[in-house]
């Protein structure tokens, strides 16, 4: 934003994070651009999901800046949440309501507007059809993570933090996903994710940063 | 700008409507401490005059605080309180909203079931008419105080008790002037000063509440 030849983009720098009193990690580096899809990984424990909730800003305490646009987040927050989308281990949506309930009130807090035929179109898209107006908790797991990830599609957000997405996904949602992902990277947008899944995430601007190696 | 604030408010109202049973369980509740103290202490028309404003209020006191740890603890399980904290929206603003559509369930349930309890200690309809508005301006000031607390508690092993320890001593202030107001309409001092506190009170927490709210959610979230 300050100047305005440069690209947004995500940087982290000198980030480490305590747990406890054990480190996370330490000093950790990297930057991730428009087009990009980075690939986070490591061992149960090694705090890949710790870093995605300090990249969404989600963390209160840790040592080093993560910054987009040249700005720390801490500074920008509402401004930098507007560009994000994060989904953790949980689906976040309620169990009371229906999939387009969830979904349009998700999108009117990121501060969109999502008509009542475009969610249904979403969740079409998705797979949910015929599921669209039961109360979610009657869905399966699969179904339920489904109806998280239909934000991905109804959503412009540039940033995509995506913890696990391909957990409970049957065959067909899992090449959905990677899909979506793809054509998310393909148009410019970053996507940063974790999965033990040997899922070939495609396109020349992958990259890998690899949790707990070394440790101090 | 305050379309989120009206969606959270329907939301959470939908949810209630589908979920009835967690509202009736308040207010049951609150009917049942009440009518426990004329059974105890005997039909003596004038000591339960007497005690009336303070057992309806302390009634009401506890039904609110009971209704409270429900205010986020769900969203905090299914993952969309961490999203709300992710929105381009201003915190306090859907905290705000949660707080209000909370109290629209729990709390005005309570100020309409007051009156009918009131009758059962015998109290003027002077009495009656203070009870409501005095329980009309105190109640939200409990859902707006209590919403710390359970922000604060929320995701702990013995959140309940410890949400009672903390909640309980904030609660005096409104208590006093609360169960005061009805208590001096009916020895005819007229409850009005009572009145203005417990409106100034509510103004006070509605301004500052949300924003603590607000910061205690970021730190449970973290």
């Amino acid at each position: 934003m300050s100047d305005g030849t440069i690209q947004p983009a995500l940087q982290i720098d000198a980030l480490s994070c305590v747990r406890g009193d054990r480190v996370l990690f330490r000093n950790l580096s990297f930057e991730v651009g428009p087009g990009e899809l980075l690939h986070l990984k490591g061992q149960n424990g090694s705090g890949k999901t710790t870093l995605l909730r300090a990249l969404a800003g989600l963390l209160l305490q840790e040592s080093g800046e993560i910054r987009w646009n040249g700005k720390n987040i801490r500074s920008l927050r509402e401004e930098y949440s507007r560009h994000l989308l994060y989904l953790g281990h949980l689906n976040g949506i309620k169990g009371d309501l229906s999939a387009v309930e969830n979904l349009r009130i998700a999108a009117t807090l990121e501060g969109f507007t999502l008509s009542e035929s475009r969610a249904w179109e979403v969740l079409e898209e998705i797979g949910l059809r015929g599921h669209e107006d039961l109360p979610s908790k009657h869905l399966s797991q699969g179904q339920k993570r489904r109806v998280a990830l239909a934000r991905l599609l109804a959503n412009d957000a540039r940033v995509w933090i995506l913890d696990e997405p391909f957990t409970a996904l049957d065959v067909a949602a899992v090449q959905l996903l990677q899909e979506v992902i793809h054509r998310h990277v393909e148009n410019g947008g970053m996507a940063i994710i974790t999965t033990h899944q040997e899922v070939a995430m495609i396109g020349e601007h992958t990259r890998t940063v690899t949790l707990g190696q070394k440790h101090a | 700008m305050l379309e989120p604030f009206f969606w959270i408010i329907r939301r959470d109202l939908t949810i209630a409507m589908r979920r009835r049973a967690d509202v009736f369980t308040t207010l049951i509740f609150f009917a049942i401490v009440v009518s426990l103290f004329p059974l105890g202490i005997g039909p003596e028309p004038n000591t339960l005059r007497l005690i009336a404003p303070g057992i309806v209020w302390v009634g009401a006191l506890l039904a609110s605080m009971l209704a409270l740890e429900q205010i986020f603890s769900a969203d905090h399980r299914d993952g969309t309180l961490e999203q709300m904290l992710l929105t381009p929206q201003p915190v306090a603003l859907l905290v705000a909203g949660k707080v209000l559509a909370h109290w629209l369930v729990s709390g005005v349930p309570l100020v309409l079931m007051a009156p009918l309890l009131g009758l059962q200690f015998d109290l003027s309809w002077d009495a009656l008419q203070t009870l409501i508005v005095s329980l009309l301006l105190g109640t939200p000031t409990l859902s707006l105080i209590g919403a710390i607390g359970a922000a604060l508690t929320l995701g702990l092993r013995s959140g309940g008790v410890l949400l009672a320890l903390l909640v309980l001593p904030l609660y005096i202030p409104v208590l006093i002037f609360g169960a005061g107001a009805v208590e001096a309409t009916v020895s005819g001092l007229g409850g009005q000063s009572h009145l203005s506190m417990l409106g100034a009170i509510l103004v006070g927490s509605l301004v500052l509440t949300p924003l603590a709210t607000a910061a205690a959610l970021r730190v449970a979230e973290d």
